[in-house]
């Protein structure tokens, strides 16, 4: 089957004419940010950068880093670069702190990142004359709406499931005939075992292609999915700072992820020197939002680690293409496409009044993440009852579970059975292959 | 009248158990009786020692997590329908048992039942009035 775009003219533009597209855009960005974003303001005015200095993309090594502590640091709104009733949304990060990250839009930026996502439906084979089921969650979350308003996008007809109930998921799967399914790939294949498990033959089925993404997966995941499925599935890229789903997509090539670079521009770095690197090398994936006008962040730190190259590729597309993340350059884990930090846990522990020594495991077990948190059993938790026990247990997940916003397991060992650190404490076995 | 217990933490590793008898061993301390509660991760393991204040302090000394908790004991008849009557009293007054478990004394010739109970006080006059002899710690070293 032939190639689809959904932007053709950009999807496939000469790498000079996106060149120029970018220069425009990030001179605009940068004069908005520094007039009405006070947090931009004070980083130019530190260094001494005036707006003017930057003329072309070439200057974006200019300007500082962003990093998620500024998003904290003036939460709610105060990164925000338009009035609040220009803001035709908001959404959230999962990552459940007590301080979560806002990010508002504009209608001009829901457009923008509608296109991403169209870009991506298209870039899988979607067409307006198919129907997507949306199992990611609808909410603060930007996973579900975000896929719903790019299925609108290109005339599709959008079914917005939401996650969960995986019964009806299957059920609608048979039902409503959809061709596309976006989820997690987990959920994907938690879907895949309630086909089987009801005793549905899928091939019988009409789904055809799967948009995944919103937690790291592998190749043999991948496999595994689009065997169980009998459908092709292609990853999808995006965090809510920058937009949410589509900032990349996977096209039928499935050779890594289209970035929508006409609207976020990205750079690979070095972490630690924070120099640039070269097509190929891996390193922190940067984002600078040259296409949005509510929260146009600049050089915003990932934390991903990926490459990305500029070669053209087969389907005909020059967007540059990342590579899926192989881990983070932070210590955040994601735990079921939720943002989990280890000093989250450590809070948890700390509060009920436990000893600070702890180890943070992370399995996949049937394709599900399981997060264990090893604890030292102290005398003020020890009981010569079991149940006992048990209670304190459950008391540490139940705390744990609110504040994470995800399960957690909790393994009690013996005292000065974990490992004492004199440096840096690694607590983190995450046991998963990315 | 009652029986100074010691529950000592036990992850399930292989080897543990061997480890902590063995600090018993080595500082001369007699097991009259011991139950495990056994959980998917852990266990707990309750001893009738001698000396159980040694016993502690030896085993905390190691790095152990340990408490000691009052039980009673109880002489039962060593014949059928022995403990059920010990049971039976107590459930008849509402009292219900966390956990029991028993040993007998080949030198004293008698069988004899730990019971942990919410409350040893209430469980002790009830058992007394039913004429069931409560021991002490002595009793169960006597030689």
């Amino acid at each position: 089957m032939c190639n689809n775009y959904y932007d053709k003219a950009v999807e496939t533009a000469p790498r000079g004419k996106l060149k120029d597209i970018q220069s425009e855009r990030l001179v605009r960005t940068v004069k908005s940010c520094y007039e009405n974003i006070p947090f931009y303001r004070r980083m130019f005015d530190e260094i001494g950068l005036k707006t003017n200095d930057i003329k072309s993309i070439d200057d974006i090594t200019k300007i500082p880093f962003t990093v998620k502590q500024d998003l904290r640091d003036n939460y709610p709104f105060g990164l925000f670069a338009v009035a609040k009733d220009e803001l035709v949304r908001i959404h959230s990060s999962s990552g459940t702190t007590g301080k979560q990250t806002v990010v508002g839009y504009t209608q001009g930026d829901i457009d923008r990142w509608s296109q991403g996502v169209a870009r991506a439906i298209v870039g899988a084979g979607g067409t307006k004359d198919d129907s997507i089921q949306i199992s990611y969650g609808y909410g603060l979350f930007t996973g579900g709406l975000g896929l719903h308003y790019g299925a609108e996008k290109i005339g599709a007809t959008a079914i917005p499931v939401s996650s969960g109930n995986t019964k009806r998921q299957v059920q609608i799967l048979q039902d409503f005939e959809p061709d596309i399914i976006c989820c997690t790939p987990s959920y994907a294949l938690t879907i895949a075992e309630m086909v089987k498990e009801m005793g549905i033959d899928p091939s019988s089925l009409k789904l055809r292609a799967g948009i995944l993404g919103a937690e790291p997966w592998t190749d043999e995941m991948r496999r595994e999915i689009e065997e169980k499925l009998k459908i092709k599935a292609y990853d999808i890229y995006g965090l809510s700072e920058i937009a949410g789903p589509g900032v990349a997509y996977e096209c039928r090539e499935q050779d890594g992820m289209h970035i929508c670079e006409d609207f976020f521009y990205p750079e690979i770095v070095d972490p630690d020197t924070l120099e640039p690197l070269p097509d190929g090398e891996y390193g922190e994936l940067v984002f600078t939002c040259i296409g949005k006008e509510a929260l146009p962040l600049l050089r915003y730190r990932t934390r991903d680690i990926s490459y990305i190259t500029h070669e053209k590729c087969a389907c005909g597309r020059t967007l540059v293409r990342m590579q899926k993340p192989r881990g983070r350059s932070d210590d955040m884990l994601i735990i079921r496409g939720v943002n989990v930090f280890p000093s989250q846990i450590e809070h948890v522990i700390l509060s009920l009044g436990m000893e600070p020594n702890y180890q943070i495991i992370v399995d996949r077990v049937n394709n599900s993440d399981v997060l264990t948190v090893c604890v030292e059993m102290s005398e003020a938790f020890f009981s010569d009852e079991v149940k006992k026990i048990e209670n304190k247990e459950r008391e540490i997940s139940a705390s744990m579970q609110s504040m994470l916003g995800v399960s957690a397991k909790v393994r009690l060992v013996e005292p000065r059975s974990l490992p004492r650190f004199e440096g840096k404490a690694v607590r983190v076995t995450d046991n998963r292959k990315f | 009248m009652a029986v100074k217990q010691i529950s000592v933490f036990v992850e399930n590793r292989a080897g543990r158990l061997a480890d902590i008898t063995g600090i018993l061993a080595d500082n001369k301390i007699d097991i009259r009786a011991l139950s495990i509660a056994d959980t998917t991760d852990y266990g707990i393991l309750r001893l009738i020692v001698d000396n159980p204040d040694n016993a502690v302090s030896k085993l905390k000394k190691a790095g152990l997590t340990v408490s000691a908790t009052e039980v009673l004991g109880v002489e039962v008849d060593d014949v059928p329908g022995g403990f059920a009557r010990v049971v039976s009293v107590l459930s008849d007054k509402g009292i219900s048992v966390e956990y029991a478990y028993a040993f007998i004394t080949p030198e004293l010739g008698s069988a004899y039942v730990i019971l942990r109970v919410e409350n040893n006080l209430t469980a002790e006059e009830v058992l007394s009035d039913a004429g069931i002899k409560l021991i002490e710690q002595n009793d169960i070293f006597k030689k």
